[in-house]
C-alpha cells in the first residue's frame, strides 16, 4: 500500500470523519486517494480557515479534529490556527506535505522547515521519512494530541514517502516510555486537600478549561452542592458549571464578574480545578487573593505553581480526582454566612449596561439570543468586544457550548471554528458572535459555508471600530481613535453574492424577529447589526492592577 | 544559582532543538551544555548546566523538560551527590625554556602538554571546576591564545 493511502488507511482506523484542508504539489498523492476513499473532505478557502474549523470541529465534540496542507506556504498559513489551539489545549492533528526526502534542506520550490516553525506551538511534531514509520507516526500522533493535556500534534510527509510503497500494519496500541501522563491523583494529596476544604469559612472553586476536557461537569456540580461552595470559572470553563446555577458566580478576571472578583479575592481556599491562574485572571499577582490557601487539580504539573504556589498540589485528571476527593470529604465546612456575604456583592454589583440610548446595545442581542434558544446551542465568537460580551451575557448550561479562541485571541477564529463546530454537531444552531474587524480575517469561508451547506448564523456587531483596541485608547491613550475606525462592505450584499442570506438590523425593535428568521433559514445567514460605536466592556480590571480594583459599568 | 541538570532522551533527530528551544523561549540561559549517545544508542545523555535566578525558575525548568515528549528522566545534581569533570584545551604560548616551569604547575595542578610548537603548546586537562579554574589561572601567565572546553559532564555516586 502507499503512503497516502496508508495515511487514510490510519485516519479511518482513528474514526475520522472529516478532514478540512487545501491541496497542493506536494500533496497530490494523499488528494488522488481521497477522491474516492470514504472520509469527508472540506475544501475550505484558506488553509488557516481549515486549521481552525478543525479546532472547532474539535472544541465542539471533543474529538480529535483533522486538518491538511500542502508544504511551505499550505503549511505556514496553518500555523495560526496551530498555534490558537495550542494555547486552549486543543487535541488536534496537522498534516502538511513536504518536499521530497532528497530535497529536504535545498531551498527547494515550496519548501519550509514547518517541524522546525511549529516546534514551540505544538505539543509535539513528527517529519516522516520512511513510509515504514507511517502508520505508527499518525498512531502516536493521534495519541498524543489526545492525551494528558491535550493539544495539536503535526505529521509533515515528504512527498516520496507518499508514493511510497509498503505493508499497512497499523499497531493497536501505543506506548511512548518517554510520556506517561498522570490520570490518577495521590491519595495522600486528596487527604490533604479534603482537610483544607473542610476546614474552610470562604472557599471558593475556580475551574477551568480542564474541566470541559476532562468531562467532569458533573463531579464539579457534585462538588459544589455537596461543600455549598460558590463556582467562578475562567473564560474557557465556561460551560463546565451551568451559567444559571445559583452557586455560579460568572466569569473571574479582566472582564469577569465585580461578585467573582470580589469573592477570589476575600476567599481563605482556592480549589482551582484545570485552570492556570493566567495573567487575564490572576490581574496583579502579588495582590491576588491574600488570605487564600490554594488546591490546585491539574493534569499537567507545569501548570501547578507556575504563577500562584499551591498548597496542596494534585496532579492527574479532573474528573477522577473530584470523584476521589467527593468520596474522601467527611465534614463539610459551614459557608451559610459566606453565602450570604457572596449574595450581597450580587446584589450590590451586578452585571448593566446603560439601555437607553436609540442605538442598538450588543448586551441586548445576546440577551435576546437567550430568550430564544435558552442555551440550547454552540456559541462561538470572534475576537475584543463582541467576545467579551458573549461570556457576560449569554448563559452557558453545558460543556462545548462556549467556542473562543482564549489563550492566543485569534481575530478571525470564530467564523471557520463555527463551521467545524456545525460540521461536528449538525442537530445544534450555531452561532458566530463577531466582530466587523475579526469577521473580515476570514470572511472567504462563506463560500465553504455555502458550497458545503454548512449553516451557521454570523452575527455581526458591527461598531465601525475594532472596538476593543478602540476602548483601551479612549480610557488609557487619551482618545486618540489611532486605526481603529474601519469600514466594512455592505454584509447583506456581500453574503448575497455568496449565496448566503444577509440582514441588516439597525432598531431594538428588529433584533428578535431577525435572529428568530435566521434560526428559520435553512442557509448560513450573516446579520449586520447596527450597535452603538463606542460601548465598552465593563466591568474592566486595568491591565497590571489587582482584580478587584475594576472600572465598573454606569448603571 | 547555578544548576547542574542531566537529562536522558530518545535519541532522535530534532532532539536538541527541542531542549534548547525550551530555554530560548523562555528566556533561560544555558551556560554548557554537552551531549552523547549512551550505551544504549537509542538514547542519548545530556548535561546542561543552567542559571536559575530562584527555586521557582528551576522548578518550571525541571517540569518544562519533563514536558517534552522525547524526554525520559531529568536529575538535578545540586540536590544530589554526584561528580563531575570538564575537559579543557588550552593553546598557550611556549618557548623550550619555559617548559621546566610549566612541569612544576602539573606537579600542582591537573593537565599536560599533549602537543608543541616553537612557539606554543597544547595543553588537556581534566578535572573540575576548581581545578579547572585554578590551571587557567596559571597558564595565563604564559598568555593563552585559544581554550576550548567540553562544558560540564556529571554522574552520579
Ligand atoms: C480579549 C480577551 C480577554 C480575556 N479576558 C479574560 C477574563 O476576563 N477572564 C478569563 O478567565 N479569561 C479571559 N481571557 C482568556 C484568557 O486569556 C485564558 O485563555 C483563560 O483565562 C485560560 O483559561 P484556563 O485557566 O481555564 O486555562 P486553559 O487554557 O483552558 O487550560 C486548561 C488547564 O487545565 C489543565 N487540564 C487539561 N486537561 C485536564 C484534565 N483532564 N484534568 C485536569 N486538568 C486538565 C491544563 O493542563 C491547563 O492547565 C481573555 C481572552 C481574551 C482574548
Ligand atoms: C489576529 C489578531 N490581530 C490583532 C489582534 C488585536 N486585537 C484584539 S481585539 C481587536 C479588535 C477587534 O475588533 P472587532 O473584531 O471589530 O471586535 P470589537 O472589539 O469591535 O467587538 C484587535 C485588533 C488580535 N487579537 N488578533
Ligand atoms: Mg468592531
Amino acid at each position: 500500500m502507499i503512503g497516502a493511502r496508508i495515511l487514510l488507511e490510519s485516519l479511518k482506523r482513528e474514526g475520522i470523519e472529516v478532514i478540512f484542508g487545501y491541496p497542493g504539489g506536494q500533496v497530490l498523492p494523499i488528494f488522488d486517494q481521497l477522491y474516492d476513499f470514504d472520509i469527508k473532505f472540506i475544501l475550505t478557502r484558506h488553509e488557516q480557515g481549515a486549521a481552525h474549523a478543525a479546532d472547532g470541529f474539535s472544541r465542539a465534540t471533543g474529538k480529535v479534529g483533522v486538518c491538511l496542507a500542502t508544504s511551505g506556504p499550505g503549511a505556514t498559513n496553518l500555523v495560526t490556527g496551530i498555534a490558537t489551539a495550542y494555547m486552549d489545549s486543543i487535541p488536534m492533528v496537522a498534516i502538511t506535505g513536504q518536499v521530497g526526502t532528497q530535497l529536504i534542506g535545498n531551498d527547494a520550490f515550496q519548501e519550509a522547515d514547518v517541524t522546525g516553525i511549529t516546534r514551540p506551538v505544538t505539543k509535539h511534531n513528527f517529519l516522516v521519512k520512511d513510509v515504514k514509520d507511517l502508520a505508527r507516526t499518525i498512531a502516536e500522533a493521534f495519541y498524543i494530541a489526545s492525551s494528558g493535556r491535550p493539544g495539536p500534534v503535526l505529521v509533515d510527509i515528504p512527498l516520496d514517502v507518499q508514493r511510497a510503497d509498503t505493508e499497512f500494519i497499523w499497531p493497536e496500541k501505543i506506548t511512548i516510555r518517554s510520556y506517561q501522563p498522570t490520570y490518577f491523583g495521590h491519595p495522600g494529596q486528596i487527604k490533604k486537600a479534603a482537610k483544607l476544604i473542610s476546614g474552610a469559612k470562604k472557599p471558593i472553586i475556580y475551574a477551568g478549561g480542564g474541566v470541559i476536557t476532562s468531562g467532569a461537569h458533573l463531579e464539579l456540580k457534585e462538588l459544589a452542592e455537596k461543600i455549598q461552595a460558590p463556582v467562578t470559572t475562567t473564560f474557557m470553563g465556561l460551560g463546565g458549571f451551568s451559567g444559571r446555577h445559583k452557586l455560579f458566580l460568572g466569569m473571574l478576571g479582566m472582564h469577569g464578574t465585580a461578585y467573582a472578583n470580589h469573592a477570589v479575592m476575600q476567599s481563605d481556599l482556592i480549589i482551582a480545578v484545570g485552570a492556570r491562574f493566567d495573567d487575564r485572571v490572576t490581574g496583579r499577582l502579588d495582590d491576588f487573593a491574600p488570605g487564600a490557601k490554594v488546591i490546585h487539580i491539574d493534569i499537567d504539573p507545569s501548570s501547578i505553581s507556575k504563577n500562584i504556589r499551591a498548597d496542596v498540589p494534585i496532579v492527574g485528571d479532573a474528573k477522577n480526582i473530584l470523584k476521589q476527593l467527593i468520596t474522601e470529604i467527611k465534614k463539610l465546612p459551614d459557608t451559610a454566612q459566606w453565602l450570604v456575604t457572596v449574595e450581597d456583592w450580587k446584589k450590590k454589583h451586578p452585571l448593566t449596561y446603560k439601555d437607553d440610548s436609540a442605538m442598538l446595545k450588543p448586551q441586548y442581542i445576546l440577551q435576546q439570543l437567550w430568550e430564544l434558544t435558552k442555551g440550547d446551542a454552540i456559541i462561538c465568537t470572534e475576537v475584543g468586544q463582541n467576545q467579551m460580551w458573549a461570556c457576560q451575557w449569554y448563559q452557558y448550561l453545558t460543556p462545548r457550548t462556549f467556542i473562543s479562541s482564549g489563550g492566543l485571541g485569534t481575530m478571525g477564529f470564530g467564523f471557520p471554528a463555527a463551521m467545524g463546530a456545525k460540521l461536528g454537531c449538525p442537530e445544534k444552531e450555531v452561532f458566530n458572535i463577531a466582530g466587523d474587524g475579526s469577521i473580515q480575517m476570514n470572511i472567504q469561508e462563506l463560500a465553504t459555508c455555502v458550497a458545503n451547506k454548512i449553516n451557521v448564523k454570523v452575527l455581526i456587531f458591527n461598531n465601525g471600530f475594532l472596538g476593543m483596541v478602540r476602548q483601551w485608547q479612549e480610557l488609557f491613550y487619551k482618545k486618540r481613535y489611532s486605526y481603529t475606525p474601519i469600514t466594512s462592505p455592505d454584509y447583506v450584499l456581500l453574503a448575497q453574492s455568496y449565496g448566503a442570506v444577509g440582514m441588516l438590523v439597525t432598531k431594538k425593535s428588529e433584533v428578535r424577529a431577525a435572529l428568530q428568521k435566521a434560526i428559520q433559514t435553512q442557509n448560513t445567514v450573516f446579520i449586520d447589526f447596527r450597535i452603538e460605536p463606542e460601548e465598552n466592556v465593563y466591568p474592566m480590571v486595568p491591565a497590571g492592577q489587582a482584580i478587584n480594583k475594576m472600572i465598573e459599568g454606569l448603571a | 544559582m547555578r544548576h547542574t541538570i542531566a537529562v536522558l532522551v530518545e535519541n532522535k533527530f530534532g532532539v536538541l532543538a527541542r531542549v534548547a528551544g525550551l530555554f530560548s523561549a523562555r528566556g533561560y540561559n544555558i551556560a554548557s551544555l554537552a551531549v552523547s549517545e549512551t550505551f544504549d544508542p537509542a538514547i542519548s545523555y545530556m548535561t546542561i548546566v543552567v542559571e536559575a535566578k530562584d527555586e521557582k525558575v528551576m522548578e518550571q525548568i525541571n517540569k518544562q523538560l519533563n514536558k517534552l515528549i522525547d524526554v525520559i528522566t531529568v536529575t538535578d545534581f545540586t540536590k544530589k551527590d554526584h561528580l563531575d569533570r570538564e575537559l579543557v584545551l588550552a593553546k598557550i604560548n611556549f618557548l623550550a625554556k619555559d617548559k621546566p616551569r610549566l612541569e612544576a604547575i602539573f606537579n600542582k595542578f591537573v593537565g599536560k602538554i599533549i602537543h608543541h610548537k616553537a612557539d606554543t603548546a597544547i595543553i588537556e586537562a581534566v578535572g573540575d571546576q576548581h581545578q579547572i579554574n585554578e590551571l587557567l589561572e596559571e597558564l595565563n601567565k604564559f598568555g593563552i591564545k585559544e581554550l576550548v572546553r567540553t562544558g560540564k559532564l556529571a554522574i552520579s555516586n
